[in-house]
C-alpha cells in the first residue's frame, strides 16, 4: 500500500476513531465505573440515531435532535437502572447471569423492535454538511467526518472534565472505587449510580445523531457496535476517560487501514479481533485500574 | 447403576417412538418442525452445560451451530462424507472453537466471556461470508442423498438422527450434572475461589464444560445443510438461535437438565406455530420478551416455578438441589450420638 | 529434619502499597504456629500466597519439600494444604453434605470415586464438626457460627497434613471459641500441623507452641506465646505504647 494512502488512512481513522470514542463513552462509564453488564448499550445508540431519523423527517436537523434528545434518554436511562438496581443488583449472587441476560433481552428487544416498525432496510438522513468534503492539501476528507470528529472530541473531553472536576462528577467516580466508604460519607450511592448511567444513556442521543450522519444506520448495526464499543471500553481500561479516546483512535485507525488494505468484508472482525487480543494480553487495558 | 435404568427405559422409548412414528405419519411437515424441536433441545441442553452449571452465558451460540453446519458443507462437498462424518468432524471443530475461546477468557469475568462469544459469532460469519468454498454470501445447495428404505424421505431419517443426538445430549447432561463433575461446577459457580482452595481443578473444569458444550451446538448444526437442502450464511448465523439458545434454558430452569428440555419442547413448539401463522419477527421478539420477563419473575424458570407450587402443598424442601450423593444412603444419626455437643439452634 | 512449609523472602505489593515486604518463616511438622498482627498487617495475604490465591511478586513457598510457588491452589491442596476463610464461603447452593462432598471427591478419592462411600464420610466429618443432623439442609441459610464449622469441616475433608484457620473464631461466643479450639488441638494430636491466625489473644496463647507477629507486612517478633506476649514491640503495635 502507498505511503499516501496510509496516511489518508490514518487521517481518515483518527476522524473515525474520535467517533468511536464518543459512542463507547457512555459505556466507559455505565460498564466501567458503574460494573452494570450493559450489553444493550449500542442498542441504544441505534435506537438515539432512529430516533434522530424520525425528527430528521420533520426537518429537524441531526445535531439538533441529539441535542434535544438528549435530557430524554437521560431519564430513559434513570429508569433503566433503576429497575435494573432494584431487579438484580440487591439481590446479589446469582445477579451476574441473570443482569447480563436481562441486557441481552432487551437489547433484542430493541433490535427486533426496530425491524418491526422501519424494517430491515437502511435508513439516513440530510444536512448540510453531509455529503460535501473539505480539502487539507492533498487529502480530501469528508465533512460529516469533520463534523462528527469536532463534535465527538466535545463530548468526550466534556464529559471527562465534569467527571474529575464537578462534585457530582468526582462521587461518581468514588462510588466506582468504593461503595461503602461513600455511603459512610453521606453520599447515597445508588441515586449517584443512577443519575451516572443516565448520563451514560444520554450520550447515547448524541452519540447516535453521530451516527446516522457519518453513515446510514440499519437495526443488526447495534451487533456489530457491541464489538468496537466494547473493545473501546476494555482497551482504554475500564472507565478511564481519557483511555477511551486514546483507545477509539487506535481502533478507527486499525479499521481504517484493514479497510483500505482488503476491503469493507475484513473490517467488522478487526474490532471483535483486537478485543480478543487484549483479553488475552492485557485485561487490565491502557489505563486500567 | 439404578439412578440411570429409568433414564435409559425413557431413551430407548423415545427413540423407537421416532421410528415408529416415521412409518405411520403422513404428514410431512410433522417431521419438519419436530426436527427443529429436537434441534433445540440439544442447542439448549449444550447451552446449558456451561451457563447453568458453570454460571457462564454464551450469546454467540449461532456461531458454534453454523460452523458445525458449514463443516459439513465443507465435507460435503470435498469428500462426499456420509453423516456420521460430518457429525463427529463438526464435533470436534466446534469443540476445539469452545476450548479457544475458552482458554482465551474464561480466567476473566464472566462478562468476558459473554463478549468473547459475540466476537466469534462476528468472526465466523465474516469469515464464512468471504469462503467461496462453501457458497460465500450466496449460499450453496446441498442434494439430501437418497433416503434408506427404513424411512420415507431423507427428513425422516434426519429426524430420527437428531432424535438420538437429543437423547446423547441430555444423556450427558444428566451425567455430567449428578457427578461429580457436576458438583465440581456447581462449586465453581456459587465460590470460584472457595472451589480452587479446596481442590477443584477450576480451569480444566470450566473448559472441560465449554468445549463440551461447543461440540453439542455443533453437532446439532451439522445435519442443517442436508435438512434445509441449501445454507447460506444470514440464516445459518440467525440471531434467533443465540437468543433461543439462552432464552429456552432460562425459561426452562437451569439447575437442572429438565429444564432445557421442557423450554425447547415449549418455546420450539410455540415458535414454530407463530412463525407459521404470523411473523418471523414477531416469533423473534416473543422469545427475548419472555426471556426478559423470565430473568425478572421468575429465575428459576418453570422448574422453579414447579418447585415452588410443590413446596407449597408439601411442605418445606430441605435444599434446592436434592441430587443424592454415591455412597450407602444411612440417615444421619439421632442426637446425642458421636457429636462434641448439641447445636443451639437460631 | 525439612520443616513441613517453608516460606523464603516473599513479597507482595498491590499497585504502590507493600503488602508483605520479605517475609520468611518456617513451620515443623506437627507445629501449632498463631499469627497475630493488627489489621492490615498482612496476615490474610501471606496466607494467600502460601496457599496460592495469589501469587507473590517475589520469594518462594516450599511444602512438604517440593517447591510449590508456582502451582495453583487445587494442586496445593491435594497435596495437602487446606485453608478456611475469613469471611466463610460455602456452596450456597449445595446442602452442607454436598459442600463436603465436593473435597471429597476432588481431593481424597481422586481416581477411586466408585468405591467411596461418599455420603458416609461427609456425614462423619459433619458429625465430628456437631453439624451431623443438618446434613441435608442448605448451605445458604446457616447461622455465622456454623458456617465457620462448614468451613472447618470442608477443610479437614481434604484430609490435610498443613491446615491454616483464617479467623476462624471471629464473632463465636467464648464457649464456642472452646469448642472449636478443643477440635482444632485434637486435630494436632493426631499429626496434623496447625496455622491460625486470630485476634483471640486467649485462644492463640492457649494454642500455639510459636507466635509470629506481623506489621506492615513484615515480621515484627517471633516465639513462644509468653515471650510475645511481653516483647516491647508487640505491646508498641497493639498498644501504642
Amino acid at each position: 500500500m502507498s505511503f499516501e494512502l496510509l496516511i489518508e488512512a490514518c487521517v481518515a481513522g483518527v476522524l473515525l476513531g474520535c467517533f468511536y470514542a464518543a459512542v463507547s463513552i457512555g459505556l466507559s462509564v455505565a460498564f466501567g465505573l458503574l460494573d452494570v453488564p450493559h450489553i444493550a448499550h449500542p442498542a441504544f445508540v441505534v435506537l438515539g440515531a432512529y430516533a434522530v431519523y424520525v425528527l430528521g423527517q420533520h426537518g429537524l436537523d441531526p445535531l439538533l435532535a441529539g441535542a434535544i434528545l438528549t435530557p430524554v434518554f437521560f431519564f430513559v436511562g434513570v429508569a433503566v437502572y433503576r429497575f435494573y438496581h432494584a431487579a438484580f443488583e440487591k439481590r446479589g449472587t446469582d445477579a451476574g447471569l441473570r443482569g447480563l441476560a436481562f441486557f441481552f433481552g432487551v437489547a433484542f428487544i430493541v433490535e427486533v423492535g426496530l425491524i418491526l416498525i422501519f424494517g430491515v432496510d437502511q435508513r439516513m438522513v440530510d444536512a448540510a454538511y453531509i455529503g460535501k468534503s473539505l480539502s487539507f492539501g492533498e487529502m480530501r476528507l469528508p465533512m460529516r467526518m469533520v463534523v462528527a470528529f469536532g463534535v465527538a472530541m466535545l463530548l468526550t473531553v466534556g464529559l471527562s472534565l465534569y467527571l474529575s472536576t464537578t462534585f457530582t462528577g468526582r462521587a461518581i467516580k468514588a462510588v466506582a472505587q468504593d461503595q461503602t466508604a461513600l455511603a459512610l460519607m453521606g453520599a447515597d450511592p445508588v441515586r449517584i449510580k443512577q443519575w451516572a448511567f443516565g448520563i451514560a444513556t444520554a450520550t447515547c442521543a448524541l452519540a447516535g445523531a453521530l451516527l446516522i450522519i457519518i453513515g446510514p444506520v440499519e437495526p443488526g448495526l447495534g451487533r456489530l457496535y457491541i464489538g468496537r464499543t466494547f473493545c473501546v471500553a476494555v482497551l482504554a481500561g475500564l472507565g478511564s476517560m481519557p483511555g477511551t479516546l486514546a483507545a477509539g483512535v487506535i481502533l478507527g485507525v486499525a479499521e481504517s487501514v484493514v479497510l483500505s488494505s482488503l476491503g469493507a468484508s475484513w473490517a467488522p472482525a478487526v474490532a471483535f479481533g483486537i478485543l480478543l487480543l487484549v483479553l488475552a494480553v492485557r485485561p487490565a487495558g491502557l489505563f486500567g485500574r | 447403576m439404578r439412578d440411570w435404568t429409568k433414564f435409559i427405559a425413557g431413551a430407548v422409548a423415545i427413540i423407537a417412538a421416532a421410528v415408529v412414528l416415521t412409518r405411520m405419519v403422513q404428514n410431512e411437515y410433522v417431521f419438519f418442525a419436530s426436527y427443529v424441536v429436537l434441534q433445540f433441545v440439544v442447542l439448549a441442553t449444550a447451552w446449558n452445560i456451561l451457563g447453568g452449571a458453570a454460571g457462564y452465558v454464551n450469546f454467540g451460540s449461532g456461531a458454534f451451530f453454523a460452523t458445525g453446519a458449514y463443516t459439513a458443507v465443507a465435507l460435503i462437498k470435498a469428500f462426499d462424507a456420509p453423516l456420521v462424518v460430518q457429525l463427529l468432524v463438526a464435533a470436534i471443530v466446534t469443540g476445539a472453537l469452545g476450548f479457544l475461546v475458552g482458554a482465551l477468557t474464561l480466567r476473566l469475568r464472566g462478562i468476558f466471556f459473554s463478549i468473547a462469544t459475540v466476537a466469534v459469532a462476528v468472526i465466523c460469519e465474516t469469515v464464512v461470508v468471504n469462503w467461496s468454498f462453501v457458497g460465500g454470501s450466496r449460499g450453496i445447495a446441498v442434494l439430501q442423498p437418497p433416503a434408506p428404505a427404513l424411512f420415507g424421505s431423507y427428513t425422516r431419517l434426519l429426524f430420527v438422527a437428531m432424535a438420538l443426538l437429543a437423547v446423547l445430549a441430555v444423556a450427558l447432561a444428566r451425567y455430567v450434572q449428578i457427578s461429580w463433575i457436576g458438583r465440581g461446577l456447581r462449586a465453581i459457580r456459587d465460590n470460584e475461589e472457595a472451589a480452587e482452595s479446596v481442590g477443584v481443578p477450576t480451569m480444566k473444569l470450566k473448559l472441560f464444560a465449554a468445549t463440551a458444550s461447543g461440540a453439542l451446538m455443533g453437532i446439532a448444526g451439522a445435519p442443517f445443510p442436508l435438512y434445509m437442502s441449501f445454507i447460506e450464511p444470514t440464516s445459518a448465523f440467525s440471531l434467533n438461535y443465540a437468543v433461543s439458545a439462552l432464552a429456552m434454558p432460562i425459561i426452562g430452569g437451569t439447575a437442572s437438565w429438565v429444564g432445557p428440555v421442557i423450554g425447547a419442547v415449549l418455546l420450539g413448539s410455540v415458535q414454530q406455530i407463530v412463525t407459521v401463522t404470523v411473523s418471523s419477527e414477531l416469533n423473534v421478539l416473543v422469545v427475548g420478551l419472555l426471556l426478559v420477563t423470565f430473568v425478572v419473575v421468575a429465575p428459576q424458570g418453570i422448574l422453579g416455578l414447579v418447585r415452588k407450587l410443590l413446596r407449597r402443598s408439601k411442605g418445606p424442601l430441605p435444599a434446592r438441589d436434592k441430587i443424592p450423593l454415591p455412597g450407602r444412603h444411612k440417615a444421619p444419626l439421632p442426637l446425642g450420638e458421636g457429636r462434641v455437643r448439641d447445636n443451639k439452634r437460631q | 529434619m525439612t520443616p513441613l512449609l517453608q516460606v523464603t523472602a516473599v513479597s507482595k505489593r498491590f499497585g504502590g502499597f507493600v503488602a508483605l515486604s520479605d517475609v520468611s518463616l518456617d513451620v515443623r511438622r506437627g507445629e501449632r504456629l498463631g499469627i497475630i498482627g493488627p489489621n492490615g498487617s498482612g496476615k490474610t495475604t501471606l496466607i494467600n500466597c502460601i496457599c496460592g490465591a495469589l501469587r507473590s511478586d517475589s520469594g518462594s513457598i516450599g511444602f512438604d519439600g517440593s517447591d510449590v510457588t508456582r502451582l495453583p491452589s487445587y494442586k496445593r491442596t491435594r497435596l495437602g494444604m487446606a485453608r478456611s476463610f475469613q469471611i466463610p464461603r460455602p456452596f450456597a447452593s449445595m446442602t452442607l453434605a454436598e459442600n463436603v462432598a465436593v473435597p471429597l471427591e476432588y481431593v481424597r478419592h481422586r481416581g477411586s470415586l466408585h468405591r467411596a462411600d461418599i455420603r458416609g464420610e461427609a456425614l462423619a466429618i459433619l458429625e465430628q464438626m456437631g453439624l451431623g443432623d443438618r446434613a441435608d439442609a442448605s448451605a445458604g441459610a446457616l447461622t455465622q457460627v456454623d458456617l465457620r464449622k462448614l468451613e472447618l469441616a470442608r477443610a479437614l475433608a481434604a484430609r490435610p497434613s498443613l491446615l491454616i484457620l483464617d479467623e476462624v473464631m471471629a464473632g463465636l461466643s467464648s464457649v464456642e471459641v472452646d469448642e472449636v479450639l478443643g477440635i482444632v488441638l485434637g486435630l494436632n494430636r493426631q499429626g496434623m500441623t496447625v496455622i491460625m491466625i486470630e485476634h483471640i489473644m486467649r485462644a492463640i496463647m492457649r494454642f500455639s507452641e510459636r507466635v509470629v507477629c506481623l506489621d506492615a507486612g513484615r515480621i515484627m517478633a517471633e516465639g513462644p506465646p509468653e515471650h510475645i506476649a511481653d516483647d516491647p514491640n508487640v505491646r508498641r503495635i497493639y498498644l501504642g505504647a
